[in-house]
């Protein structure tokens, strides 16, 4: 490695190190986002024109240059033109785009192992014939029998096992990944249904176990099989099959470890697929010797771990739980039987006149607002009852959306200011002086449930105590119940009114209603 | 035993790096907001895009003749690439919004 590229190489990793720092800040975000990307390209192009492994400079450059070309048009025309309600699913395609890319690496280098073995065979003979002189020197005697026999082990023995094993570890966790965001972005956007079976966890357990057997079996042969003085070549191909197995294993895990996790955890499988890629990344750092894919690498699957943690946290469950439990479901059945009494709905005039008189007003925004997307609408009433003197704020609960703080980032492209956006505890206090909740689309999140009833699926999630309010407007298309599969105790109380619709139609009428009062 | 330890000292220096690496990774993300959980998320993903120098260097050796090596590169190098590319815009995109406001203010 050229010394110009070493450094290059430590200017990536510290810019990766720096920009996932000022990522974690909203103040210099976006910066951080740019200092990252300048250290990307700055190790790519490094790459393409310092790299030189065995004294020779890399070829190709025009498939290179075609094939960066391509994949930049086609990032950034994706990356511009998908709407912002549909981020998650795109980060989950990219996701699985680089999941794919260090599997495919990953391929190609398990034929090189195998590749580079007729190459090599005119050194192992020199080796062979300078290793039979030896040993004549040496002559029979019992004790040099050792001797000899530590000799040829010395000349012969290259341990292939590490290498394979991390490309078998590239191919493992890329082809899963990529496998699992496919399916995981297919979800979000609706083309994937949930689906599963029962014993599934059982299936997925062996696929798993076959997985590991047969990386197993490839690791102890190695050496077998692909030494260089190896006279059975007849056993190669087994090997292949055994490799192209663990291949297609690996996208059948994906695919099964994703299918029975419910629509509204993706975001947490996709971040938790997000820090195997990263390690999948590193995988490739190591195979090369590649210090910048190595810190990269890691540095994602570290973090990328951490931050699926913390969103399992807001929702007040464990990743276990998540992974395995298929939330909701079966429990649906006896608590929504449960007698919940009667709701009561208020027309748009009354709600207008509710929001129009009242001091302040907390709105609640939540999947529903999503998926209408309302979020401008939204904004124009708050615009609408700012000027009518009444204070308005929104409550975000961490998990609101489909991502934690996608929320935020689409009431940010309304061009709600930043300060009205309060964060779960501070909406808890200020709820009590709230006179009216008006909330959107959200339905688990406020759902006492998670306070009051121990044998609830959602009991100990942290929740919004909209409760607290003078009066609460829900906003829902029908009285079906949220994600979670169970009925929720506030529509029902008697300081709740619901007001049917999508949220999109419901706040535009709203809004045309207030202007009236 | 012995052949673990050789390869782990033959690779100690990246050892300690994945090591370092981890700690710093959990430090770096310990304590944030939930606002920027969607872009962290998205910023993290375009930054393990760094596995395209892996597809650039397996391009870059391919034999001329080797058409599996030369065709999965490919591929390789445009879907790396996509994950690279794609994953800055749009954590730029998302960024820009909460940006815009505060220079309002």
């Amino acid at each position: 490695m050229s010394s110009i590229l070493s450094v290059i190489y430590l200017i990536g990793s510290v810019t990766f190190i720096l920009g996932l720092k000022m990522l974690s800040k909203p103040d210099t975000a976006r910066k951080g986002n740019l200092v990252a990307a300048s250290g990307m390209t700055l190790a790519i192009l490094g790459t393409i024109f310092l790299y030189k492994p065995e004294g020779q400079p890399l070829h190709n450059y025009g498939w290179i240059f075609a094939g960066l070309l391509i994949g930049t048009v086609i990032g950034v025309m994706a990356a511009k033109k998908v709407k912002m309600t549909a981020m998650p699913e795109m980060v989950s395609m990219f996701n699985g785009m680089g999941g794919a890319c260090a599997a495919l690496i990953s391929i190609v280098e398990f034929n090189h192992l195998q590749g580079s073995n007729t190459s090599a065979m005119a050194v192992a003979m020199q080796h062979v014939q300078r290793a039979g002189q030896m040993i004549e020197q040496l002559g029979t005697g019992d004790g040099q029998y050792i001797q000899q026999r530590d000799l040829l082990q010395a000349l012969f023995h290259v341990d292939l096992r590490g290498t394979l094993l991390i490309i078998l570890l590239g191919l493992i966790i890329g082809s899963v990944s990529f496998a699992g965001s496919v399916i995981a972005w297919g979800k979000l956007n609706g083309k994937v249904k949930d689906f599963s079976f029962s014993g599934q966890h059982i299936v997925n357990l062996v696929v798993l176990g076959l997985i590991v057997i047969l990386a197993a079996i490839l690791l102890i042969d190695v050496n077998n099989t692909l030494p260089l003085w190896a006279h059975d070549k007849t056993s190669a191909p087994g090997f292949n099959l055994v490799f192209y197995g663990l291949l297609l294993l690996s996208l059948v895990y994906g695919v099964m470890f994703v299918l029975p996790i419910g629509g509204a955890d993706m975001p947490v499988v996709i971040s938790l697929l997000n820090s195997f890629t990263g390690v999948a990344a590193a995988c490739g750092g190591f195979l090369y010797d590649n210090p910048v894919m190595l810190t990269g690498g890691i540095l994602v699957g570290s973090a990328g771990t951490i931050l699926t943690i913390l969103m399992c946290k807001a929702m007040n469950r464990s990743l276990k739980n998540v992974l395995i439990g298929s939330f909701g479901g079966s429990k649906a059945g006896p608590v929504g039987a449960k007698d919940q009494g009667q709701y009561k709905e208020i027309s748009l005039a009354d709600a207008a006149v509710v929001l129009a008189y009242a001091h302040k007003v907390m709105i609640v925004p939540g999947y529903g607002l999503a998926v209408a997307q309302a979020q401008h609408v939204c904004h124009e009433l708050e615009k609408l009852l700012e000027d009518k003197g009444v204070d308005v704020k929104y409550a975000i609960h961490p998990v609101a959306g489909r991502m934690p703080g996608h929320m935020n980032v689409l009431l940010a492209e309304a061009d709600v200011p930043y300060e009205k956006l309060l964060e779960m505890e501070e909406a808890n206090a200020e709820l009590p002086t709230t006179d009216a909740v008006l909330v959107l689309g959200a339905n688990d999140v406020v759902n006492p449930a998670a306070k009051n009833d121990a044998t609830s699926p959602i009991y100990g999630m942290p929740i919004l105590e909209v409760e607290n309010a003078k009066v609460v407007i829900v906003n829902k298309r029908s009285m079906k119940p949220g994600y979670a599969g169970i009925e929720n105790d506030l529509f029902f109380q008697p300081k709740t009114s619901m007001l049917f619709g999508d949220a999109k139609q419901v706040l535009q009428q709203l809004v045309a209603e207030i202007k009236q009062v | 035993m012995d052949q673990v330890s050789v390869f782990i000292q033959q690779h100690i220096e990246l050892i300690y790096v994945v090591i370092l690496s981890v700690f710093l990774g959990i430090e770096v993300i310990s304590r944030v907001p939930s606002v920027l959980h969607t872009p962290l998320m998205s910023g993290a993903n375009a930054i393990h895009g760094v596995v395209i120098i892996g597809a650039i260097i397996v391009m870059g050796k391919a034999e001329s003749g080797n058409y599996l090596a030369l065709i999965l590169g490919f591929l390789a190098v445009i879907l790396g690439t996509i994950n690279v590319v794609g994953g800055f815009v749009v954590t730029d995109r998302m960024l820009e919004m909460f940006k815009n406001k505060k220079d309002k203010k």
